[in-house]
């Protein structure tokens, strides 16, 4: 049976109002919400749960299995279900019956990545951030206390230094005396003409934004830097998705893209901490949109206190320094 | 908007637009069909609704997207006209993909 | 179609009909796919198959296409009409439409001959039905015996709206005005291009015949006009400007754009092929060798799509691109190359030298290339001058950041009539020149393609 609430907090009083406001505020609706209030940007939040799928036995299987996994890590705390083909169709008639099943889970949801961004940009110059377009950071060196960015002609100083620049991370980390392991694995994504309402809720395969378009994808490439897209990969996409729902045979492709992920070895992000140059701090994952909540709030709550997170601990980079295993 | 030159060739043919029936000449474009026929806007966007017709003639601008034969979203400069071709304006966004 | 070209050829206006016929020429076996139903571009369009009894009330450099045309028909060459491409990268793997199928194939050497398209000319009210570029009055004229109905307002500048002008005299249309948007003072700044242009003076005459004749018909002129306004509700009812210091309004159902074209670079970009900025035809061009060739080897650009070099000096640029190519495929040694090329040169290089005094003539207004902020820039998704500039000032890193933030650049004509608008305005805001701007990637499909064709796609090469 699926839970009512994620938490439940028993007493009405400042302590109690207190932590549901921080507990709350810590949701995906409420930071959408802070975000539309603070910058006029809707960031097409739709939190409806998503399913995943399978068309083969083999796939099913390995679905099932990872879905039992998550749920042991999480304590039971996550929730899903494996679906077969009638119960799927019962929900989303437009199913090709040739797809065995799926699963679903209440806990997905989708948001407008690019209008996320550039909620996100309002919002951090409106707290009075500066931003620095177009400057490729040369160097960064740290004397005690200090460190000194040089990047397209100035140099700024700051006592703290983050750095969350994406597969340059590694390069950057390195000036640092922190080893943060980063690869492109590149993704390709199908974008369609808008349609009039067509899916209710996330698929892995397949979401519609806000404004109507269809994405479709997405592939999982380990070709370096390449950021090209290829015919194979669009190709299969599209022949995917036209199984998975056959009326989609006719919608017209807008554009197909290729994007490069930045992937730790692991797969699970890198929040890590230098020790050699304390205030120096690197941020690493492929799931920048999933995970901008946290980012806002635990950890740029670890970065500027610096005080050590137990929790966060766990995601050091130490866990790939071979001598630490 | 637009009229034939008296001094052409051109035979006439009927097709239906929004399921009239109407008279245009063989030979042209659906884009051209409906400048010729006064009709020009092809479409309502689905972004604000605002009315659009045919922009550049050439199958750069995709102002004149219609539905033509069932099938939504075609550049109506980029289809000649036939007999009983079944040409209707698009009111914002496309259906879910029923075309053929 | 086949799994595997020797030479493709990818459009059949002047530069792709003279490359593909050059290169058969000498023993190449070409293939060619065009957009178009008959040969010709733009510039020939329908001038073997027009619908008008009279083609010759389009001028004489219109009908100069006609046995351009025949002769290619005549030339047997494996020609694909009403046929796409969809996908092109830089290992010249495309994908090709044609009456619905999808083809998957590969081509040793391309020649991208697309020619151009018109510059978007953005002013408030140009979304509304009503009005179109000059160019689309052209077309409906030149495929369709169409022409305005009840009059028409012409407004910009260049050498197709006068043509365009002067088409509408002799089909006795009215021409209730001609609003010239070209600053004051450019005719005085041209004037050191003139010497270089008496080199190719028929082209000067046939121009002052022209604008003698538009003067003679007493079209009511405006000189340096701005402030232009397209005005209505639903549909275009009135255009409003400004000329010699006072308000002006003209009721008119039809209002024809126009400023110059440029070269239309999706499928060059596509390719890979570097592309460079030009600042005197305010436009990106590609990089190319003295044939045409880009700097992805085998990959040539000929014709307009090339740099705006008009159709004469286009289907010579063809030739020379196609002498090149039966010289890299093995057809012709370098010294008959050369031999053939130098006559071709010569001429081409003849026409081309109008073009600076063109160019200096007619220059863009800097208030149409970035336009006022209640003007729509991107036409699809409906986003105007202020949230291009909004973001801009945010700290947009370019073009493609603007597309992301805003969608501008994302609808279905894939930037083809925003990109322009949206790079002069991050270059006007930042005070810096286009080039260090940059332009919006280009993404594949180039042409419009259903997801059930994608799927169904014929992998010729896997045969």
């Amino acid at each position: 049976m699926s839970n009512d609430f994620d938490t439940i907090i028993v007493g009405g009083g400042l302590v109690g109002a207190a932590l549901a406001c921080g507990i709350a505020a810590k949701s995906w609706p409420v930071f959408a919400r802070g975000l539309r209030e603070t910058t006029g940007i809707d960031i097409g939040l739709q939190q409806n749960g998503g399913y995943d799928f399978c068309l083969t036995a083999d796939e099913w299987d390995a679905r099932s299995e990872e879905m039992r996994l998550v749920r042991r890590h999480t304590r039971g705390e996550f929730e899903y279900e494996m679906l077969d083909n009638a119960d799927l169709r019962a929900r989303i008639p437009q199913v090709s019956p040739e797809v065995l099943g799926a699963s679903y889970s209440r806990h997905d949801g989708h948001v407008n990545p690019l209008l996320l961004l550039h909620a996100l940009h309002r919002r951090m110059q409106a707290l009075g951030c500066r931003y620095y377009p177009n400057r490729r950071v040369a160097a960064i060196s740290h004397e005690p206390g200090v460190f000194s960015v040089s990047a397209g002609g100035d140099r700024l100083r700051a006592a703290r230094v983050v750095l969350s620049a994406g597969l340059d991370n590694q390069r950057l980390a390195h000036e640092l005396g922190m080893h943060v392991p980063v690869a492109p694995l590149r993704g390709q994504l199908l974008i369609t003409e808008r349609v009039e309402n067509f899916l209710p809720c996330a698929t892995l395969q397949l979401r519609q934004t806000r404004e109507g378009s269809l994405q479709i994808g997405d592939s999982h490439e380990d070709v370096g830097l390449d950021e090209s897209t290829t015919l194979e990969v669009i190709t299969r996409l599209a022949a995917r998705a036209v199984r998975i729902f056959p009326q989609l045979s006719g919608l017209r492709l807008q554009r197909a893209w290729a994007a490069l992920r930045v992937m730790t070895p692991d797969g699970i992000p890198i929040y890590h901490a230098s020790e050699q140059c304390p205030g120096a701090f690197a941020v690493s994952c492929h799931s920048g949109v999933t995970l901008a909540p946290l980012h806002a709030g635990a950890v740029a709550d670890w970065i500027s206190g610096d005080q050590p997170h137990p929790l966060i601990a766990e995601f050091s980079a130490q866990r790939f320094d071979i001598s630490n295993t | 908007m637009f009229k034939q030159l008296s001094d052409n060739k051109a035979e006439m043919l009927t097709i239906e637009l929004d399921a009239e029936s109407v008279t245009v000449p063989a030979g042209i474009s659906v884009a051209a069909a409906m400048l010729y026929l006064d009709a020009a806007a092809t479409r309502q966007t689905p972004v604000s609704g605002s009315p659009r017709a045919a922009f550049c003639m050439m199958g750069v601008c995709f102002e004149c997207l219609m539905e033509i034969d069932g099938s939504p979203n075609r550049r109506a400069c980029q289809v000649v006209v036939t007999a009983g071709m079944r040409v209707r304006r698009q009111l914002g966004a496309r259906d879910n993909g029923q075309a053929s | 179609m086949k799994a595997d070209y020797p030479l493709l050829v990818i459009g059949a206006g002047p530069a792709g009909m003279a490359a593909a016929q050059t290169a058969a020429e000498y023993g190449v076996e070409v293939a060619v796919i065009d957009q178009q139903a008959q040969p010709g571009g733009q510039i020939y369009r329908n001038v073997d198959s027009s619908l008008l009894n009279d083609p010759s009330i389009l001028g004489k450099d219109y009908t100069f296409g006609k046995p351009l045309v025949q002769a290619f028909r005549r030339a047997g060459l494996d020609y694909h009409a009403a046929t796409s491409v969809w996908y092109l990268d830089k290992n010249r793997r495309l994908g090709i439409l044609k009456q619905g199928e999808n083809y998957q194939l590969s081509a040793r050497k391309i020649v991208i001959a697309t020619g151009a398209q018109e510059r978007p000319m953005p002013v408030p009210g140009w979304q509304l039905p009503g009005v179109m570029t000059a160019g689309a009055g052209q077309i409906l004229l030149k495929s369709a015996a169409l022409v305005p109905r009840d009059g028409v307002v012409l407004a910009g500048n260049g050498p197709l709206m006068l043509l365009v002008a002067w088409q509408y005299l002799q089909a006795g249309v009215r021409l209730r005005a001609l609003l010239d948007t070209t600053p004051r003072g450019t005719l005085f700044k041209a004037l050191r291009h003139l010497p270089k242009a008496l080199g190719a003076s028929d082209y000067l005459w046939r121009g002052l015949r022209l604008m003698a004749s538009i003067r003679h018909a007493g079209v009511p002129a405006y000189k340096a006009v701005s402030d232009l306004r397209a005005i209505g509700d639903g549909c275009l009812q009135a255009v409003s400007f400004n000329a010699a210091g006072k308000s002006q309004r003209i009721e008119t159902e039809l209002l024809l754009l126009h400023q110059g074209i440029f070269p239309a670079l999706h499928i060059t970009q596509a390719a890979g092929c570097d592309i460079r900025w030009n600042e005197a035809q305010q436009c990106w061009r590609p990089a190319l060798d003295a044939w045409g060739e880009s700097s992805r080897a085998g990959i040539f650009v000929a014709g307009d799509g090339a740099g705006i070099v008009g159709a004469r000096a286009a289907s010579l640029d063809g030739q020379l691109a196609g002498l090149q190519l039966a010289h890299q495929l093995g057809r012709i040694t370098a010294v008959e190359r050369d031999r053939l090329a130098q006559p071709i040169r010569k001429a081409a290089d003849r026409h081309r030298s109008i073009r600076p005094f063109l160019d200096a003539c007619y220059p863009v207004a800097d208030a149409l290339l970035a336009p006022p902020d209640d003007t729509l820039v991107c036409r699809c998704e409906e986003i105007d001058a202020a949230d291009v500039r909004a973001v801009v000032r945010l700290g947009c890193v370019g073009p493609n950041q603007a597309k992301a933030f805003l969608r501008c650049g994302m609808g279905p004509c894939q930037g083809r009539f925003c990109g322009s608008t949206v790079e002069q305005i991050f270059a006007h805001e930042r005070g810096v020149s286009v080039s260090d701007v940059g332009r919006f990637s280009v993404r594949p499909p180039l042409q419009p393609i259903t997801l059930g064709q994608l799927a169904g796609i014929q992998d010729l090469t896997e045969d």
